[in-house]
């Protein structure tokens, strides 16, 4: 589904992904780890099509095309969604609005009729039972005023409704407690079906206690150092990542 | 330059002039008495040039230049009540008042759903039954004597719009003014003149619209007086929706009484040139104002708010949202000026001014004044000019919404901070649509 191969990119002339190479195919969960700094959240941005990331080299081919010739929006409709770090306060406009708008941007783009407000309505309710939101949320402004846990719901919300091929969670399990956490991850689990992939961007093995990932990949100075399976994770947990960091620095002196 | 002014001024002279002989023992002797006075004043007063502090952002040379012709026998000018759908409310069909070229047009208004002693008439008629009331309200708060407009309207008080809420009257149906332009021969003046008087402990809600059948060019002079008397709660929406090539100068003056609540919106769409003065006094204790606006300036329109809110005696809040979004090469100017008077203790007033600019040629000039002469009050203020943020379109953009769509959607969510706070559904609803309809937009978000 997504073939990532040499990639460089970076912003404000510096370069922070250095050549990485990454295959998702549908039906995996991947789990994106590595230290603060190493480009995990740049990887997210980028593959959502972030206007001020500079890709200088490299390929990212999504369902056989390529990814990064795609404005964001089209990405989007193509089934491409990022749960952001940060997710944005739009004041002013509803919930209920906002979705309807996005949900029925990407029915259109499948050629499907678009709902109007009161069979929206009903989608959106069943959905929110997956996040365990207040039905009173609809009628809020996106985000304005939500807690940080209530914005990362309402980012799984908006995947949930969206219903991705490819869904990026950029951090989505930080800053949640332990109730909100086992919501997101239930919510993640319930969009974790064959014909779709998962990339969990994450700077803890928690929220892989909750969701059994098919492959974890460490993430160090812009590239993938290491990949393996659930245990790397949890290796990563128990040592931290300075023997990433060691054997990093080895293989480039070896090199 | 003083013979061009001069001259520029002889035109509107003339009209009062000719105003004066027309009417001459038609009206009752103290208004005829009071026109006199405003067009002595008006012959004295220079129309004001960015040299004077309170125009300096808003030229108004240009609307002074053209050759408008006085609307002092027009009739309806071909306007029905169908022609009207688009510029009335549904709740409130049944108390509206239209005034069409400056006149009042009886056959387009209908007023059936007022009654129990509320009046909302035209001042001919309540010249009658009601005298003592006009006479002691009517050009009583608003300057004539300083200043230019207003005295040029004083002095053509023909006719007007004349609501008043008697003592405990609570009105359910809002009431709308309409002061209609439709196209005539040449560019027409009219000046329409409003008196609001909620008795004590009355509520209602007054909604004054200007607007237009056409994109023809005019002057809208229009003058407006509240009285909130006190315990009364009045909501005045004030609707600007002239024709995109008019020009439109107005003043609210109100008066508010002891522990009196209004509330006021006025919403800035229409005009090449708008300026809209509001005055707001909080002459006793207990009194609370709420002063919103929301001005949308596009290509080479120019919209300017000056309000004044004086707080007088102790134990008063204001607070006050206005904001602006400006594109293409439109232009804005907002003044905010708060006095809070020696003794006016525990005084809560709040300002803020929020600016969206939708282009690099827009722009804006925004000028919060706070003069406090009293200690122990609680007064902040703020303005802000931004532009539509970055990270918020590339979030929309996340979820499929193109860019168009997004800037679209993110200007009206900043509009609606100011619409949502509108307490008639019809009304928001029907803001909704005219902003949208004025950012170029057909955005389902109902």
């Amino acid at each position: 589904m997504l073939e990532i191969s040499n990639l460089h990119a970076g912003i404000e002339g510096r370069e922070i992904l250095q050549g990485l190479n990454l295959s998702v195919q549908a039906g995996e969960i991947h789990a994106i780890m590595g230290p603060n700094g190493s480009g995990k959240s740049t990887l997210a941005k980028v593959l959502a099509g972030h206007p001020s990331y500079v890709i200088t080299k490299g390929e990212v081919t999504y369902q056989g095309k390529n990814l990064l010739e795609l404005s964001p929006d089209e990405r989007a409709r193509q089934g491409v969604f990022l749960a952001f770090q940060y997710p944005i306060e739009i004041p002013g406009v509803s919930s209920a609005n906002f979705l309807r708008m996005a949900y029925n941007e990407i029915r259109k783009h499948r050629g499907e009729e678009e709902l109007d407000p009161l069979e929206f309505d009903d989608l959106l309710r069943e959905k929110m039972k997956v996040v365990e939101m207040d039905t009173s949320f609809i009628n809020r402004s996106v985000n304005e005023g939500f807690s940080g846990g209530e914005k990362k719901r309402n980012e799984i919300l908006q995947m949930a409704v969206l219903d991705p091929a490819l869904a990026v969670l950029d951090e989505t399990d930080s800053g949640l407690d332990i109730d909100a956490l086992r919501i997101v991850a239930n919510g993640i689990s319930k969009l974790a079906t064959p014909d779709k992939a998962i990339i969990l961007v994450t700077h803890y093995q928690r929220l892989l206690n909750y969701i059994t990932p098919d492959f974890v990949h460490v993430l160090f100075q812009g590239r993938i150092a290491k990949s393996g399976g659930k245990d790397l994770a949890l290796e990563l947990e128990e040592k931290g990542y300075d023997w990433i960091r060691e054997a990093e620095s080895d293989r480039r002196v070896t090199a | 330059m003083t013979v061009t002014v001069a001259k520029e001024k002889d035109n509107f002279l003339s009209a009062v002039r000719l105003f004066a002989e027309r009417r001459g023992g038609s009206d009752p002797a103290w208004l005829e008495k009071l026109r006199l006075d405003a067009a002595a004043r008006f012959e004295q007063l220079e129309f004001p040039t960015t040299r004077d502090e309170e125009w300096k952002y808003t030229n108004v040379a240009p609307l002074l230049k053209l050759p408008f012709r006085h609307g002092l026998d027009f009739d309806s000018a071909g306007a029905t009540a169908e022609s009207l759908e688009p510029v009335t409310f549904c709740e409130a069909r049944g108390s509206l008042l239209v005034f069409v070229n400056g006149q009042y047009a009886q056959e387009l208004s209908d007023v059936s759903e007022i009654s129990g002693g509320v009046i909302v008439s035209n001042f001919a008629d309540a010249f009658a039954e009601q005298a003592s009331l006009l006479r002691d309200h009517l050009a009583a708060y608003a300057d004539y004597r300083d200043e230019a407009f207003t005295a040029l309207n004083t002095a053509l008080i023909g006719d007007g719009a004349f609501v008043y809420l008697p003592t405990g009257k609570i009105v359910e149906t809002p009431i709308h003014l309409l002061f209609l332009t439709v196209s005539c021969e040449s560019s027409n003046v009219s000046q329409p003149r409003v008196l609001m008087v909620a008795g004590r402990g009355a509520m209602a809600t007054v909604i004054e619209s200007y607007a237009s059948l056409d994109e023809s060019v005019y002057f809208t002079n229009a003058v407006t007086e509240v009285v909130v008397s006190e315990g009364a709660q009045l909501d005045h929406y004030r609707l600007q929706e002239e024709s995109d090539f008019a020009f439109h100068i107005g003043t609210t003056e109100v008066i508010q009484e002891r522990e009196s609540i209004y509330r006021s919106c006025a919403i800035s769409l229409g005009a090449e040139l708008a300026r809209h003065n509001l005055s707001v006094a909080l002459t006793d204790e207990g009194t609370e104002s709420v002063i919103d606006g929301l001005y949308v300036a596009a290509d080479r329109q120019h919209a300017d708010s000056h309000t004044s809110i004086d707080h007088r005696k102790p134990n008063c809040s204001s607070q006050q949202l206005y904001k602006g979004i400006l594109d293409g090469r439109g232009r804005a100017v907002f003044s905010g000026k708060i006095f809070v008077r020696e003794g006016a203790l525990h005084t809560d007033a709040r300002q803020l001014n929020k600016n969206l600019l939708l282009s690099h040629e827009a722009s804006v000039d925004t000028k919060p004044q706070l003069e406090i002469f009293a200690d122990d009050v609680k007064c902040t203020h703020g303005a802000t000019v931004g532009q539509l943020e970055d990270e918020e379109l590339f979030y929309l953009a996340t979820r499929g919404i193109d860019a168009e769509r997004a800037r679209a959607l993110l200007t009206y969510g900043f509009a609606e901070d100011v619409i949502k706070k509108i307490r008639f559904a019809s009304l928001r609803e029907q803001l909704d649509r005219i902003v949208l309809r004025k950012l170029h937009q057909n955005l389902e978000v109902q």
